[in-house]
């Protein structure tokens, strides 16, 4: 079982009009055995930047601590939330740091930049980034996840047909994955709001 | 195989130890208490290796001590959790700890908790969780029969079951098993569940 298998995980983030969602599953395994079936792999870093962390759960919960230090150091020494582009560069150098030990994460970041456009990317466990236009997926369901983004993906969605077709991607492709599932947890942000949301998908 | 387990009540928590010390297939002794006290209100149940599970909780269990002597209040259950963590995260590629650990405790303005954290340092608040192989049945019996805000009563009752599950479903079942509570009036040793004793040593 190799060890980006160990906790399982789903993450996806797509764009639409001025707007993005980033969505995961929320099972907390030990390779077959559930543990938990809340467990948060998105954080806010700010109002308008979430980052998903998919992958080994340990090394997830240290890189988001890490993060948000080096975000909160940002913010008193520039004054300024950092952005999106910005914090992609830091998680990528942040990864490549342990070339030779690296953190076991794919983590996929989702922001509004500049004038509120939307800015999503992914990246692999050693920081190379994957910058998309559309969409982006991690975990141990991602060759799924490509395939429903693929056929499901319309570009300038308003929010909510957004929520709608990453609601229906997310949950077709962890019911073929048992190691993630459990529901899905959902965040559409817009430049005014945020909605959270929680799915009840297969619950297996 | 170590079996721990552990829930939380209406205003209290409860976790489960089995007793026995073994090496090999020698049984050391079976009245090995693998519950420590952490503080006034915290329990820590660990399992793993003998050696990395005695040193690592005396370890912890000194520097809460440390953190409310220098301070004069005690640690939250919570922020107890997040530096067990963090220790264990710390030494994860240096020189790892093995050992599981849930811990339990009571504050007086959030209440009861229980947080599970594994070898590699992932920590996860949990109303039930459990370790070791009799996780596979201990935590099936719990989410048939538990609910939340359960008595001390229901909770034993529980615990009992799944004692009994274990012991006629595990091929190398404990013998004997430990139950310690946590509520507002602290932690204490709740009872013993022996199907084995040692037999004492006449003195000379």
């Amino acid at each position: 079982m190799t060890i980006f298998k160990h906790n399982g995980s789903a993450v996806v983030a797509m764009v639409g009009k001025n707007c993005f969602a980033i969505a995961s599953d929320r099972r907390l395994g030990v390779q077959l055995q559930t543990i938990a079936t809340d467990f948060q792999r998105i954080s806010k870093i700010h109002d308008k930047l979430y980052i998903g962390l998919s992958g080994l759960a340990t090394d997830s919960q240290t890189l988001y601590q890490r993060l948000v230090f080096r975000h909160k150091l940002y913010q008193l020494r520039e004054e300024l939330d950092m952005k999106p582009e910005t914090f992609a560069s830091l998680v990528s150098a942040m990864q490549y740091e342990k070339r030779f030990g690296p953190y076991f994460c794919q983590p996929v970041i989702a922001g509004l930049g500049d004038d509120d456009k939307p800015f999503i990317c992914t990246m692999d466990a050693i920081g190379a980034k994957e910058l998309a236009k559309d969409f982006v997926v991690a975990g141990t369901a991602s060759e799924s996840l490509y395939g429903a983004c693929e056929s499901m993906f319309k570009p300038d969605m308003e929010a909510e047909e957004l929520f709608e077709t990453i609601s229906q991607a997310l949950l077709s492709s962890v019911d073929r994955d048992c190691l993630s599932g459990w529901g899905g947890h959902v965040y559409v942000v817009t430049p005014t709001e945020v909605k959270e949301r929680i799915l009840k998908g297969r619950m297996d | 195989m170590e079996c721990v387990f552990g829930l939380v009540g209406t205003d209290f928590a409860i976790v489960v130890a089995d007793t026995s010390a073994v090496h090999s297939i020698l049984v050391h002794k079976s009245n090995e208490d693998k519950i420590m006290f952490l503080d006034s209100h915290k329990l820590v149940a660990a399992s793993g290796e003998p050696g990395d599970r005695v040193q690592f909780t005396e370890y912890i269990q000194k520097n809460v001590a440390l953190y409310q002597f220098r301070n004069g209040i005690p640690l939250t259950t919570a922020a107890a959790a997040n530096f067990t963590r963090g220790e264990l995260a710390t030494a994860l590629r240096k020189n790892p700890y093995s050992v599981n650990i849930l811990l339990a405790g009571y504050d007086k303005e959030t209440g009861p908790s229980l947080y599970y954290i594994d070898y590699i340092a992932t920590l996860h608040k949990l109303e039930k969780g459990a370790f070791g192989y009799g996780s596979y049945f201990s935590l099936s019996m719990m989410d048939r029969h538990y609910h939340s805000g359960m008595s001390v009563e229901e909770a034993i009752d529980l615990v009992d079951k799944c004692i009994a599950e274990i012991r006629s479903r595990l091929v190398v079942a404990p013998p004997n098993f430990v139950i310690k509570i946590v509520d507002k009036d602290g932690a204490r040793e709740y009872a013993w569940r022996q199907s084995v004793n040692d037999t004492p040593v006449p003195s000379a």
